[in-house]
């Protein structure tokens, strides 16, 4: 080649210069386990779904949720949203309403009438269900996913548990409930009501591989108030229950509730909503020991019921009861103080919790109960092999995402099972903790709040009390999500790095690195908004 | 319940894209298309600003001139890592000059196009490049001719701060108190001394040529707006970008964005822009914080932070911070975020 003067090489590229070389630290992108869904009882992977949702493609979020909650319209209103708790996002502004998303997303469904995916081919297993309370429901879901075939039997005569007996229609509309149930039945699982099983063993007869039993914690607590003849006491499942029927319960002008928990905040607000003009709850310790939901308390305070904190009631008399006031002492335990006082009341409704029914396992052999709640280990087997159980007869937390949870997990282990193998959950991956992430890159942008149904049509109707969100704000609201632990394709890394280094793969498919010419800066890492790309020492 | 429009994509315009955005919505960086004016194998250290912005910069340059950009590059830290002999990491038609004329090369390159005299006005644009040496010292008689002649030419200067691929000298952009290899941190005022200063930008400004603007690589999208901006501009523009340098600074290379986002939020570097002598707009302090947050992680000043802390030195070094944020406007504001 003839060449300029002084010239003497060919001119060349830069790419000859494979800078990875350099490198003693390499980028690797990760999926860390998102807070919302560490903290979730049902297992859900919110930030999953609401990728979706933050598109504007719903129907894809849903069927992404569904994947682990066949019922999130009623999660949507009963669920106390721990994942909200757990939000990175409360350290930016505040938490994600993850809640009202999911019910936009189970009211979307219903509008539109998605179904679920097909079911696995049929594997010819029969999986017997005992109750059809959400635990039952999510299991019986599970296992018709998987290929089995599951057969609920419901004492009862509508299938919903504690979700129609026991939550308030102001909290859960019937119509919501029943069309959840309704897309479980036309998806394939089986539901025979009025079925109560006296007698697990025998019932197994009934061609069955293993059995699942929710049957739910139905039995009050009770707890011993001297009482008049006249005065009415009764215990809180049977006024829920009552709710259901044709004749409400009586419970007059003026009604105390004992008992500091959800259940005692679901009657008080029932009563008032029947016409009481006074609904009293009595609770023996403070609130912050209260063990109802916060927002629940103030819910009830917006409605006008009283709360009376340390106080025990000694007796109930023909139109009032006699309480006692009580002290924390050093321990911070209630003590009576001796001082008395008269409250007017015409009924009392005692909420101090709930009992298993265990009757029907009186035969099984192997089987450990503690505490009035049946043992099962990690994958929700008892001791007995092949009976697995869930909901509020095998353990402490008692909500519906609870009871969610157990039976997506039970119906992984009767699977296992059912396969001869051993139920071994997959590890999780290390938390995104808001260390972990760059919030730089996140706008402000406040929570969406939920119309609240006016306050005298709150103390007078069984409507609804949370309104949902419309299209517009689910999406502002699902935009809110920042992702934590996963790439949602921000094109950061793509962008900062100094040494073009990171090739963008298209929509949907993230990134990888070149690592010929990665010098390991780390900057990728450092403004990864949320946090999926980690830094590992390069060997040698 | 109030209607709240979307106008919400999740990390609002602060990430390089954004999956929700449509294309033309997105930065230059985050195409896939984008230029790659200064390719991958070129010699800078890990995590270097310089090597960043100039990418930011020129494909910004040549996204807004349909890719017809000639570039003219003083001698410094760029010029010697993109293009050690025969490579070259450039994309574009590039031209070394000595440390000090690149503004006269640039000029002279704008001449040549107009002799030529393809169309009335050249479509090909003219842009010089440089570090704060070779533009605020010795480059800087022949920057300021270059203003003065209101030459067709967009000058960018990669500040870092100091003559860094030599070894780290003082430069006349060399902040107060900062440690070099020519202001050790020795004596009673260790580091550089706290002169009377030399804020090229506010001197462009003086010229009263159409743009002057400064920027960060850590605000991709004002960047990239200012490049635009200047080439709506004919005659000369001056955009001081602020480069942090991992060598020179003594930080760590993955925070080199985050050292420029400090100096910006701490009011240490004022970003805004002026037309004709005046300014248009200023980028505002988001989350204000103290000098000392952008001191600290700097081996530079690590003498600031000793068993007795300089606190009169760091004071000093706020004050000047506060003087900027008065000066210019950054205070943060309501509804800015």
């Amino acid at each position: 080649m003839d060449k300029p003067f002084a010239i003497t090489l060919d001119p060349g590229s830069s790419l000859a210069n494979h800078t990875g070389s350099w490198r003693t630290f390499r980028p690797e992108y990760v999926d860390r386990l998102p807070p919302c869904n560490a903290a979730c009882p049902a297992g859900e992977n919110i930030q999953g779904w609401l990728f979706h949702a933050e598109a504007g493609d719903y129907e894809k979020a849903w069927h992404a949720l569904v994947e682990n909650n066949p019922l999130p319209a009623i999660m949507g209103r009963v669920c106390y949203h721990p994942c909200e708790g757990g939000c990175n996002r409360q350290h930016v502004d505040s938490a994600v309403g993850i809640n009202s998303v999911e019910r936009f997303l189970g009211d979307e469904a219903r509008k539109q009438g998605w179904k679920f995916a097909p079911p696995a081919a049929a594997t010819g297993k029969r999986v017997l269900v005992v109750g059809s309370g959400p635990a039952g429901l999510s299991a019986a879901y599970h296992l018709t996913r998987m290929g089995h075939k599951a057969v609920i039997y419901e004492a009862g005569p509508l299938a919903g548990g504690m979700m129609r007996f026991g939550i308030p229609k102001y909290r859960l509309p019937r119509d919501v409930l029943d069309a959840e149930i309704q897309r479980l039945i036309d998806f394939g699982v089986e539901i025979q009501l009025q079925t109560k099983v006296t007698d697990v063993q025998q019932a197994m007869k009934d061609g069955f591989d293993a059995v699942f039993l929710g049957v739910g914690a139905h039995i009050a607590k009770r707890a011993y108030i001297p009482a008049g003849d006249a005065n009415k006491v009764l215990d809180a499942v049977a006024v829920l229950r009552g709710m259901e029927g044709h004749d409400a319960p009586m419970l007059g002008r003026k009604v105390v509730v004992y008992g500091g928990g959800n259940t005692a905040i679901d009657v008080a607000r029932t009563a008032k909503r029947l016409g009481a003009e006074e609904a009293i709850i009595v609770y023996r310790r403070t609130r912050d020991k209260m063990p109802a939901h916060d927002f629940e308390v103030e819910e009830a305070l917006q409605e006008g019921i009283s709360i009376k904190w340390l106080t025990t009631i000694k007796e109930a008399g023909e139109s009032d009861i006699m309480v006692e006031k009580m002290a924390l002492d050093d321990k911070g335990f209630p003590q009576p103080t001796g001082e008395f006082e008269r409250i007017e009341a015409d009924s009392v409704v005692l909420a101090l919790g709930q009992d298993a029914d265990l009757s029907l396992l009186e035969n099984v052999p192997g089987l450990v109960v503690e505490g009035g709640m049946i043992k099962v280990d990690a994958g929700m087997m008892t001791g007995h092999p092949g009976v697995f159980a869930g909901g509020d007869m095998a353990g402490n937390e008692r909500t519906v995402t609870v009871a969610v949870g157990h039976g997506k997990k039970a119906a992984r282990a009767i699977d296992a099972w059912l396969r001869g193998e051993q139920y071994a959950p997959l590890p999780k991956a290390e938390i995104a903790t808001i260390e972990r992430m760059n919030s730089w890159y996140y706008s402000d942008a406040p929570k969406t709040v939920r119309p609240v149904l006016d306050i005298i049509r709150r103390q007078s109707t069984f409507e609804e009390v949370l309104g949902g969100l419309d299209e517009t704000n689910a999406l502002f609201e699902a935009r809110r999500c920042m992702s934590c632990g996963n790439c949602f394709e921000c094109d950061n890394c793509y962008g900062v790095c100094p040494d073009n280094a990171v090739i963008k793969l298209g929509p949907g498919k993230r990134f990888k690195f070149n690592f010929d010419y990665c010098k390991g800066c780390g900057i990728c890492a450092t403004e990864c908004p949320c946090g999926a790309i980690r830094m590992v020492a390069e060997e040698n | 319940m109030s209607f709240q429009p979307v106008k919400f994509y999740q990390t609002g315009t602060f990430t390089v894209g954004n999956r929700l955005l449509p294309p033309e919505e997105r930065s230059v960086q985050a195409s896939t298309k984008r230029f790659n004016s200064i390719n991958s194998g070129h010699r800078a250290c890990q995590g270097c600003g310089e090597a960043l912005g100039a990418r930011y910069a020129i494909d910004a340059a040549m996204e807004a001139t349909d890719g017809q950009v000639i570039a003219a590059n003083a001698t410094g830290c760029l010029e010697v890592f993109s293009t050690p002999y025969p490579e070259t990491s450039w994309q574009i038609p590039w031209i070394h000059s000595l440390f000090g004329n690149t503004a006269a090369v640039a000029t002279g390159i704008a001449a040549a196009l107009k002799v030529k005299g393809l169309t009335q006005t050249p479509r090909t644009r003219v842009v010089a490049q440089g570090g704060d040496g070779g533009t605020t010292d010795i480059g800087f008689g022949c920057l300021s001719g270059m203003f003065e002649r209101n030459d067709d030419v967009l000058y960018i200067c990669y500040d870092n701060g100091g003559y860094m691929n030599t070894g780290v000298q003082r430069s006349s952009a060399t902040p107060p108190a900062a440690r070099t290899a020519t202001t050790m941190a020795v004596g009673p005022a260790p580091g550089n001394v706290f002169g009377q200063g030399k804020f090229l930008p506010a001197i462009a400004m003086a010229h009263e040529i159409p743009y002057v603007a400064t920027a960060t690589v850590a605000d991709l999208r004002d960047l990239e707006a200012k490049v635009r901006r200047a080439m709506e501009f004919r005659g000369a523009r001056y955009i001081h970008i602020l480069v942090p340098c991992p060598l020179g600074w003594g930080t760590a290379s993955h925070d080199t964005i985050k050292m420029a986002r400090l100096a910006k939020e701490t009011g240490i570097f004022p970003v805004f822009e002026a037309e004709h002598g005046e300014i248009k707009s200023v980028l505002a302090i988001r989350r204000p914080l103290p000098v000392e947050d952008y001191l600290r992680p700097q081996k530079r000043y690590a003498h600031l932070f000793g068993k007795t802390p300089a606190v009169e030195t760091i004071a000093h070094i706020q004050a000047l911070a506060d003087k900027n944020i008065r000066k210019y406007g950054l205070q943060a504001r309501k509804g800015d975020h």
